[in-house]
């Protein structure tokens, strides 16, 4: 008779695999994003491995909380400091790699010799455990908020500490001087009294053009382009209209005007 | 089914998750290598409960996803302090601690 | 007997002039235009309570004159008790009265000296210590209260022969009294140590009472450890080398402190110890020797010293010689020791106050070659320095002349080798004391360009004048009844001295005195070269250079001193600094190596603690298995 296979046991074989790839996965990929997701993957899989554990309550907690709260946290900072930053493979500290495998490989060695053995006979199953509450879900919650309702009490605190905690740290703290009217007069003038820089507002762009927009460059009374109202990303993305095609509808137009006067000289 | 293979799992998975710590130097990846850490115990504690029939183990593991989701709050704001700062995440650049 | 009315407030001599010390050091500027003359009335006063107090003595009976004035208990440990405890008794108000007096005329005197001195209230100030100090000397009625007006004298000296510590010679002279004196009170010290130790007491009638049941060798010990201090104190061979640099100070302290007053504490202190060194045979004769070597050595510098300060200086060191002569006697002598003090006192103070005045008038200059027919020019620091040259030399019915000729009467009865010594001393005393007046009063002019010597204002000539008369018939004064005075105090009896004495000796030494007398005459008669003539005369060299004091000072003590500590010094530096800083090096470097641990990086430190789990664990389990 073949075997009888219980979908945990399908569970476990599918999956733990999977999930020790995605665990190597994660570290080994270089780009963090690919590590989130390797990451959300084991976390759910482990979410199937709760469920076959006969413990629903917490398959449901871990996709929540887990794959979807903290690693929306963990891929929101990652945005924030910058998605693209992949690490280089070059090991910095010299001989630090090859110790941290080995110390790891003893490290997995112990804890297999330790504890990989340490459970004999059968598991004992929460059929019991369950039923007594009524399911798992209101077992766990009686537990909950009757034996570890002071522990409950206290992780309420430790959260509400750490939003607070976290919005002090991340609240944006002034790292430089605060530039205010003040300082920016005082830096013009400097900058006036050692280099001569002009002391008044930068030129906007598109003045004496046709045109006001962002990518057009400012003109200066002469003609030529006025360099301090150009912007850098945009001129280095190439962006900006060439100043001498802006100038030629002009001088076409005013050569006109000028023929007008001109006749009107004659008229007379 | 063998209750120890789920021992087994979770100390891969721990271990995998030290090496990570211990070789990543993006602190986003090293947090990560945490979280993963603290996930395979939770699979040890939930094993556990399933062997010994008692639901104390799967309340130790609730626990501990609300006390990760607290760290992991915390902690992902020192990344962004020091990044703001430092303009980098990788924990090698904060040694101010050193000799 | 216990003090009672006037003698309870005894302490106020003591502390009127140190009280106004503390107010004139401490007040600071503030005072710069009084300071002095409040210095002044403070010895004053003191000096008034002394001769109130002396009064009231000299209408006891004898038996009566000895007052005790326990003031408090200082501490006690066991059975031994110190107090701070007066005692005016005999001896200790003579010195009262020539402390207070001398040292009011001095102040007195030092309010026109130091005229132009602008730390002239410092100046009065460190003075009034310095009588406060030897006031606590000699009131004691303990060795150890005596110790500590002892150091207090010490420390006024040095703060005062380095006064103008501006000058490099001052500051080392300072230094190098205090130092030579530092010997000196090593065995003062010890001195008291072992009366303490042998006789339980350090006050001054109980060791009187027990000192009969000393054993000869402590006695003799305790006696040469006093004798070292007094060597030390009173500049008597071999630690007299400090008191010819001491002249650096200004005039008026080289009259107080190191002619008059502090100096002859060496003789007080064999006086007071009269009943140790009476059991004593072999200490007592060393005084005596000691003295007499130091008449002969200060003698002889006198004889070939310019430097008027320093003829003077060490005429001083022989002066003492005498006393400690006499005070090595024995009971008698004692007496003539302290009679010859209080002589030597007035005469030496009234000359050393002469010559600054000569100083005054030169423009600060003290090489006697420079001087010369000052008789006119000066006519009262010449006639009152006259007064005190007669009284030196031991002039007929001055006061030198009864003093000094009974020290050597005594010393030809103990012993005529000491006695003929004696005698050349006052013969070499005679020599250079007329050459001194030769050279500045008499022969020819030989001033520097520019100097104008002119006679010394009223409030300088005054105290002259004053000494100038004791030295006179201050001798006469006292000849009468100052045996008898002292005799309780000396363990002496009462002798009755004449006012005309002319004894053998007596007359053997004015025939030497002339001798001495003419001989200096005729030398110095005509012209005085302007520059010390060279000479290849060994005795005039040895003189001139202090009959090598320092050089020996320095081939004995300094040299292998300064070997011994260069040793010292090496071992300390190369084993004792070597062991520990070797091994707080090795400490340094592996804290250095392990420092390398702490390298910043977290991940370093991760691993660290990946292993320190796995090491842990390893150990758990093995320790399991086992």
């Amino acid at each position: 008779m073949i075997a009888l296979v219980t979908a945990a046991q399908v569970a476990f074989w599918a999956l733990a695999p999977l999930m020790v790839l995605c665990a190597i996965g994660m570290v080994v990929s270089r780009k963090p994003v690919h590590s989130a997701v390797f990451l959300a993957g084991m976390m759910v899989m482990l979410a199937v491995q709760y469920a076959a554990l006969d413990a629903p309550f917490l398959f449901v907690v871990q996709i929540i909380v887990y794959t979807g709260a903290i690693m929306m946290l963990f891929l929101f900072v990652m945005m924030l400091v910058g998605v693209d930053s992949s690490d280089s493979v070059v090991e910095t500290i010299k001989g630090h790699r090859l110790a941290s495998v080995l110390a790891v490989l003893g490290f997995a060695g112990l804890l297999l010799f330790g504890i990989g053995n340490a459970i004999k006979g059968p598991a004992a199953g929460l059929e019991q455990a369950n039923a007594a509450g009524g399911g798992n879900v209101p077992s766990v919650a009686e537990l909950i908020f009757v034996r570890y309702v002071f522990v409950f009490e206290a992780t309420s605190a430790l959260l509400i500490t750490a939003a607070v905690g976290a919005m002090v740290l991340a609240h944006g703290e002034q790292v430089f001087p605060k530039i205010g009217q003040k300082l920016t007069a005082a830096r013009k003038m400097r900058a006036y009294a050692e280099t001569g820089q002009h002391i008044g507002p930068r030129p906007n762009s598109g003045v004496f053009a046709r045109h006001n927009a962002i990518h057009v460059p400012a003109l200066l009374p002469d003609g030529s382009v006025a360099e301090s109202s150009l912007s850098q990303t945009l001129s280095s993305r190439g962006a900006y209209i060439d100043a001498g095609e802006l100038r030629a509808p002009t001088d076409a137009a005013f050569a006109e005007i000028s023929k007008v006067t001109d006749n009107a000289g004659e008229l007379e | 089914m063998n209750p120890n293979y789920y021992l087994v799992l979770s100390a891969i998975l721990f271990c995998i998750g030290v090496l990570g710590f211990l070789l990543r130097r993006n602190a986003i990846v090293a947090f990560m290598s945490i979280e993963m850490m603290l996930n395979a115990s939770n699979l040890a504690m939930v094993n556990f409960a399933h062997v010994h029939g008692g639901l104390d183990g799967q309340i130790a593991a609730f626990f501990v996803m609300i006390v990760a989701a607290a760290e992991v709050v915390v902690g992902l704001a020192i990344i962004v302090t020091i990044y703001k700062t430092r303009r980098s995440a990788s924990v090698d650049d904060a040694n101010l601690l050193k000799f | 007997m216990a003090a009672s009315g006037l003698f309870s407030l005894a302490w106020l001599m003591i502390a009127i002039p140190l009280v106004v010390a503390g107010f004139l050091l401490v007040a600071g500027r503030l005072t710069d235009a009084w300071g002095h003359l409040l210095a002044t009335l403070a010895v004053i006063a003191s000096f008034l309570i002394g001769l109130v107090l002396f009064i009231d003595l000299l209408g006891r009976d004898a038996s009566q004159r000895s007052v005790s004035n326990s003031l408090y208990e200082l501490f006690s440990v066991g059975r031994w008790k110190f107090d701070v405890a007066l005692q005016i008794d005999q001896l200790s108000i003579l010195f009262v009265l020539l402390i207070t007096g001398v040292g009011s005329l001095i102040h007195v005197y030092s309010i026109g000296y130091m005229a132009h001195d602008e730390r002239r209230r410092r100046f009065f100030a460190y003075l009034n210590l310095f009588i406060a100090a030897m006031l606590t000397l000699v009131l004691a009625d303990n060795y150890l209260l005596l110790f500590f007006g002892w150091e207090g004298v010490g420390l006024a000296s040095y703060l005062l022969i380095g006064f103008w510590q501006h000058r490099n010679s001052a500051a080392v002279a300072a230094k190098k009294a205090f130092v030579v004196n530092r010997v000196g009170d090593l065995g003062m010290t010890m001195g008291i140590f072992a009366l303490l130790a042998q006789l339980g007491t350090v006050n001054f009638t109980q060791v009187n009472e027990r000192a009969a049941g000393l054993s000869p060798f402590w006695a003799t010990l305790i006696g040469f450890l006093f004798l070292l201090g007094a060597c030390g104190k009173s500049a008597q061979v071999p630690l007299q080398s400090w008191l010819l640099d001491a002249m650096e100070g200004p005039t008026p302290v080289s009259a107080l402190i190191h002619a008059a007053t502090m100096v002859t504490a060496g003789v007080y202190l064999v006086v007071r110890s009269h009943a140790l060194y009476a059991q004593t045979e072999a200490a007592s004769l060393a005084v005596a020797i000691v003295g007499t070597v130091t008449l002969l050595v200060g003698a002889w510098i006198g004889t070939s010293k310019d430097d008027i300060k320093k003829v003077l200086a060490g005429s001083t060191m022989s002066q003492i010689g005498y006393m400690m002569l006499a005070a090595g006697l024995g009971p008698i002598g004692a007496a003539f020791a302290i009679f010859h003090l209080i002589t030597h006192g007035f005469f030496k103070a009234n000359m050393f106050l002469g010559a600054g005045s000569v100083m005054h008038g030169m423009d600060d200059d003290v090489d006697m070659r420079h001087y010369g027919a000052l008789a006119k020019a000066m006519p009262i620091t010449f006639i009152t320095f006259a007064m005190g040259y007669l009284a030196i030399i031991g002039f007929p019915f001055t006061s030198g002349f009864y003093s000094k000729d009974h020290i050597i009467e005594a010393a030809f009865e103990k012993n005529t080798v000491l006695g003929v010594l004696a005698l050349l001393g006052a013969g070499v005393t005679a020599y250079y004391m007329t050459r001194l007046m030769m050279m500045t009063y008499f022969s020819q002019k030989r001033w520097r360009q520019g100097v104008h010597p002119h006679e010394s204002p009223l409030v300088m000539t005054i105290p002259l004048m004053v000494l100038a008369v004791f030295s006179v018939i201050g001798g006469a004064l006292m000849l009468g009844w100052i045996t008898g005075w002292l005799a309780p105090a000396t363990g002496g009896e009462e002798e009755h001295l004449s006012l005309v004495h002319f004894s053998g000796i007596g007359l053997l030494t004015m025939a030497v005195v002339a001798v001495g007398v003419v001989i200096g005459w005729w030398l110095h008669r005509r012209d005085v070269p302007d520059t010390a003539p060279a000479t290849r005369n060994p005795l005039v060299i040895a003189g001139r250079r202090d009959l090598y004091g320092d050089a020996l000072n320095e081939a004995l003590l300094m040299r292998p001193g300064q070997h011994l500590v260069a040793g010292l010094d090496s071992f300390d530096r190369g084993v004792v600094d070597g062991a520990v800083m070797g091994s707080a090096g090795v400490f340094g470097g592996l804290s250095s190596a392990v420092r390398r641990l702490q390298n910043g990086f977290v991940r370093s430190y991760g691993l660290t603690m990946v292993v320190g789990v796995v090491l842990v664990g390893v150990v758990l389990i093995l320790g399991q298995l086992a």
